[in-house]
C-alpha cells in the first residue's frame, strides 16, 4: 500500500466516506462533523500507520486533506 | 512475578532525591527504567536518558526513543519539579515562570504526548508529583503550592479524559520528606520545621522510600482500578 492509500484509508475510515470525495475541498468547513474529537482520531491514526509523533502545532494544521499531506511531508512522508 | 515486571518505565528528575530512589525501587520491582535528569548521571540497573522536560522537541524525541527501543511505554512518572521557597513580597516573576514551566507545563507536554503512544498500545499509567501544600497550602510557598495545586487539578483532569484510552493518570502528595535538600533546609530553620514535624499524626517525617512504594503501587497492576486519585503520602498530616 502506498503512503496514498494509507491516508486515504484513514481519511475514509475516520469520516466514514469513499476515496472519491477526497480532496482539496474536503477540509474541516466543507466536511459535516469535522470536530475535534474527529481531527484527534485523525491523527491518532495517522500516528499509527506512520508511526510518527506529531507536534502539537501541526495537529492543529490538519484541518483540511491538503493540509494533512503538507504536514506529513515535513516528516519525510512522501505522497 | 514482580510488582513492574517488565513495564516500560520514564522516570524524570531522576537523577537525585525522591526521584533517583523511585527509580531504585521500579528497578527492584522489575520494571525495565529509563531515568531522565537534566545532565549526565547513573544508576545501576537504569538506562539514562538526559534531556530538558520543559524543551517540547528534546521531550518528544526522548519519548520517541524510548518507544523504539521498546516498543511501548506503560508508564511515566512526572517527577521533576522546582522547588522554591519565598514569602509574598519576595516572589519574582521570574522564578513563578519557571516554576510553572517545570511542574506544569513540561507535565501537561508530557501527558498529552506519552498518551498517545501508550494509547497505542491498550493504555498505560501516569504518575504525578503534587505535594501537601497544594492540598492544604503552606506559608511560605504561595508559588509551588500553587504549582502542585495546578499538578492536582491537571490529574484529575487528564484522568477523566484519558480513561476511555485505558490510561490512568494519579498524583502522590508528599509530606515533609527528609531529602539532602531537607536537610539543608533544617539548618536553616529548624525550630519551625520542628513544630510542622510535630503536626504529623504518624510522628515522623517521610522519606524518599515512602513516596517509592507509593509509586510502585500506583504503577503496578494491583491500583488497576484506581485513577484520578491523589494519594497522599504524608503520616496523616493533612487532617
Amino acid at each position: 500500500m502506498t503512503n496514498l492509500e494509507k491516508l486515504n484509508k484513514i481519511f475514509c475510515e475516520v469520516f466514514s466516506v469513499e476515496p472519491t470525495a477526497l480532496g482539496s475541498d474536503f477540509n474541516k468547513n466543507t466536511v459535516a462533523g469535522w470536530d475535534s474529537v474527529h481531527q484527534l482520531s485523525l491523527t491518532t491514526a495517522v500516528e499509527d500507520e506512520f508511526d510518527i509523533l506529531l507536534d502539537v502545532e501541526d495537529i492543529l494544521e490538519f484541518t483540511s486533506y491538503d493540509n494533512a499531506k503538507t504536514v506529513l511531508t515535513k516528516y519525510d512522508i512522501v505522497f | 512475578m514482580k510488582l513492574l515486571e517488565n513495564k516500560v518505565v520514564l522516570i524524570t528528575g531522576a537523577g537525585r532525591g525522591i526521584g533517583r530512589v523511585i527509580a531504585d525501587q521500579f528497578i527492584s520491582d522489575g520494571a525495565i527504567v529509563y531515568a531522565n535528569d537534566l545532565n549526565e548521571f547513573e544508576i545501576d540497573g537504569a538506562r539514562t536518558i538526559c534531556f530538558d522536560v520543559t524543551d517540547s522537541n528534546a521531550l518528544k524525541a526522548g519519548l520517541m526513543s524510548i518507544y523504539k527501543a521498546e516498543g511501548r511505554i506503560d508508564c511515566v512518572v512526572n517527577n521533576a519539579a522546582v522547588i522554591a521557597n519565598q514569602k509574598l513580597g519576595m516572589v519574582t516573576k521570574q522564578l513563578l515562570e519557571k516554576m510553572y514551566q517545570v511542574n506544569v507545563f513540561a507535565v501537561i507536554d508530557m501527558i498529552q504526548t506519552v498518551s498517545r503512544l501508550m494509547a497505542r498500545n491498550g493504555g498505560g499509567n501516569i504518575i504525578n508529583m503534587a505535594s501537601v501544600t497544594g492540598v492544604v497550602g503552606s506559608p511560605g510557598q504561595v508559588a509551588y503550592s500553587a504549582s502542585k495545586g495546578a499538578v492536582i487539578a491537571l490529574t484529575k483532569s487528564a484522568a477523566k479524559e484519558l480513561a476511555p484510552q485505558g490510561i490512568r493518570v494519579n498524583a502522590i502528595a508528599p509530606g515533609i520528606i527528609k531529602t539532602e535538600r531537607f536537610e539543608e533546609l533544617y539548618e536553616a530553620s529548624g525550630d519551625k520545621i520542628d513544630q510542622r514535624i510535630g503536626r504529623i499524626a504518624l510522628g515522623r517525617l517521610g522519606t524518599p522510600q515512602d513516596v517509592a512504594f507509593a509509586a510502585a503501587f500506583l504503577a503496578s497492576d494491583r491500583a488497576s482500578y484506581i485513577s484520578g486519585h491523589i494519594l497522599g503520602v504524608d503520616g496523616c498530616a493533612t487532617i
